[in-house]
């Protein structure tokens, strides 16, 4: 089988079992949801305006509803072997990575179609521009690169749910720090063509990690 | 795949370790084309630990396999195309149906047209008419049933079996150890058989079973071994072994394990 094809057979698996349990999606969206809220209580009286936390609240959201749903992932994939039989297959290990990786990206993207719309409203913010949509496809893209990686590590130890952030959140910084500062100067009026570097933090982590999981993914699950 | 006088899987000075602990302390073994091994040994004796490095799930610490004669770590992707395995864990989505799981699998295996395999594959396996229920919804003995449809799914050369009746209820058994029998050319229907399909078995697969029940293995095996403390304890022909006789040999290499015989005692050579 082409790489590809494996890849898109894997992406087309998760989605039609998550379209029939809704394990993966209706915890990540509730718990994006639920951050949303609970921050929007917590700042309103005291901020003076939004825009000074809102960037933060976005991507604190995202990161922590991914990596919930990072976790369920794979440990569907563990708990009936079904990651075994992945292995199995003749497939190059790199093509069950994109295939995961790719999965967990959708799962993520819908959640945030959702989380905008709401974030607009709560915050009474604009964030419907192609430059904000850039710059948070390039955060999650980089997100969704690592944390299968790590999920894929992670689901062989003792504490899984626990470990997962423990060795994600680290790593992922960079990418957070630059999709916070690049939310926040696009919300204050910053032009993109002012703030290339951290474009470019971004692209060079996103594509940096995709060529270190490519490399490595067979290695992180065989024993 | 290989020529008949090489040994379809060959296994030399095999080792495995997990920190400290040892699983597999230099296993050599030899199965030639369309030959049945049948594994024995007392639980921690390593049998499942070599099932998954045969399969490429797992890495040796040390030693060699080739399967085919191709070498497993350098040719893995190649050689998992001609490889069946059953193991503990089903391998199935029971997020999908009995008909989407296999389907799943053709595809990763890169079969064309694979709907008439799926169905025959399904009628043998006695799940045809629960084809579209979820696999969650399924019993222990009927997943293990589709997990042996899904290792046969793309007519592997080389069945690697963990104890593939685990679960199952007797006519289950039954028609795994017939399933078995045919693959293996012991079919009583004449001559070849046929494979689960209905098809002609043009050539006996190469089957290498871990089991604990002596009677089942013994009817499938052209070759025993026993297994003990990481090492080959016994190996030889199970042609003319009674399951009196064998048990008898199981319990003076397995039950008292401080007297075993030491690795190199292989009886049956």
């Amino acid at each position: 089988m082409s790489f590809w094809k494996a890849v898109t057979a894997i992406i087309w698996k998760d989605i039609r079992a998550e379209l029939r349990t809704k394990d993966i999606f209706s915890s990540m969206f509730v718990f994006a949801l639920l951050s949303v809220i609970v921050f929007n209580f917590a700042f309103e009286l005291r901020v003076p305006d939004m825009k000074m936390v809102a960037p933060g609240i976005i991507w604190v959201a995202v990161a922590f509803s991914g990596t919930l749903g990072l976790n369920r992932a794979f440990v569907i994939e563990q708990d009936k072997g079904s990651l075994a039989g992945l292995l199995l297959a003749p497939v190059d290990r790199a093509a069950i990575y994109f295939g995961k990786m790719l999965g967990n990206l959708v799962f993520i993207f819908i959640v945030e179609i959702i989380l905008l719309p709401l974030v607009m409203i709560f915050f009474n913010l604009s964030l419907l521009t192609w430059q904000h949509l850039l710059v948070l496809f390039l955060g999650t893209y980089g997100f969704a690169a690592v944390g299968t990686v790590f999920s894929a590590i992670a689901v062989n130890t003792r504490a899984r749910e626990v470990m997962l952030p423990i060795l994600l959140f680290p790593v992922l910084l960079p990418v957070l720090v630059a999709g916070v500062k690049l939310t926040g100067a696009l919300l204050d009026g910053e032009p993109l063509s002012e703030l290339l570097n951290w474009i470019q933090l971004i692209v060079v982590y996103d594509l940096g990690f995709t060529v270190v999981a490519y490399l490595t993914f067979g290695f992180v699950v065989e024993e | 795949m290989s020529e008949s006088d090489t040994p379809m899987i060959e296994v030399r000075n095999l080792i495995k370790s997990f920190g400290s602990k040892h699983a597999l302390r230099g296993v050599s073994l030899r199965v030639m084309p369309g030959e049945s091994l049948v594994i024995f040994g007392p639980n921690g004796a390593g049998k499942s630990t070599l099932v998954r490095i045969l399969s490429s799930l797992s890495r040796p610490t040390g030693g060699t396999v080739r399967i085919g004669g191709l070498d497993l770590a350098r040719h893995a992707d190649g050689i998992r195309r001609y490889l069946g395995v059953v193991s503990h864990a089903p391998l199935l989505y029971d997020s999908l149906t009995a008909e989407e799981n296999l389907s799943f699998f053709a595809g990763l295996y890169g079969m064309q047209k694979p709907e008439e395999r799926i169905k025959a594959m399904l009628q043998r396996v006695g799940l045809y008419s629960r084809r579209g229920d979820l696999v969650r919804t399924f019993s222990r003995g009927m997943v293990q049933r589709m997990a042996i449809a899904r290792a046969l799914l793309h007519d592997p050369e080389v069945l690697l079996l963990d104890e593939p009746d685990t679960g199952l209820d007797p006519q289950a058994a039954e028609m795994l150890h017939g399933l078995l029998s045919e693959l293996s050319g012991r079919t009583t229907e004449g001559a070849g058989g046929s494979d689960p399909t209905g098809a002609p078995v043009e050539r006996a697969r190469t089957i290498v079973t871990v089991t604990h029940s002596i009677e089942r293995g013994l009817a499938i095996a052209d070759k025993v071994l026993i297994l003990a403390n990481g090492r080959v304890s016994y190996e030889g022909p199970a042609r003319g072994m009674t399951a009196t006789g064998f048990r008898s040999l199981y319990d003076l290499h397995c039950a008292l394990p401080s007297q075993a015989p030491r690795n190199g005692a292989r009886g049956g050579r």
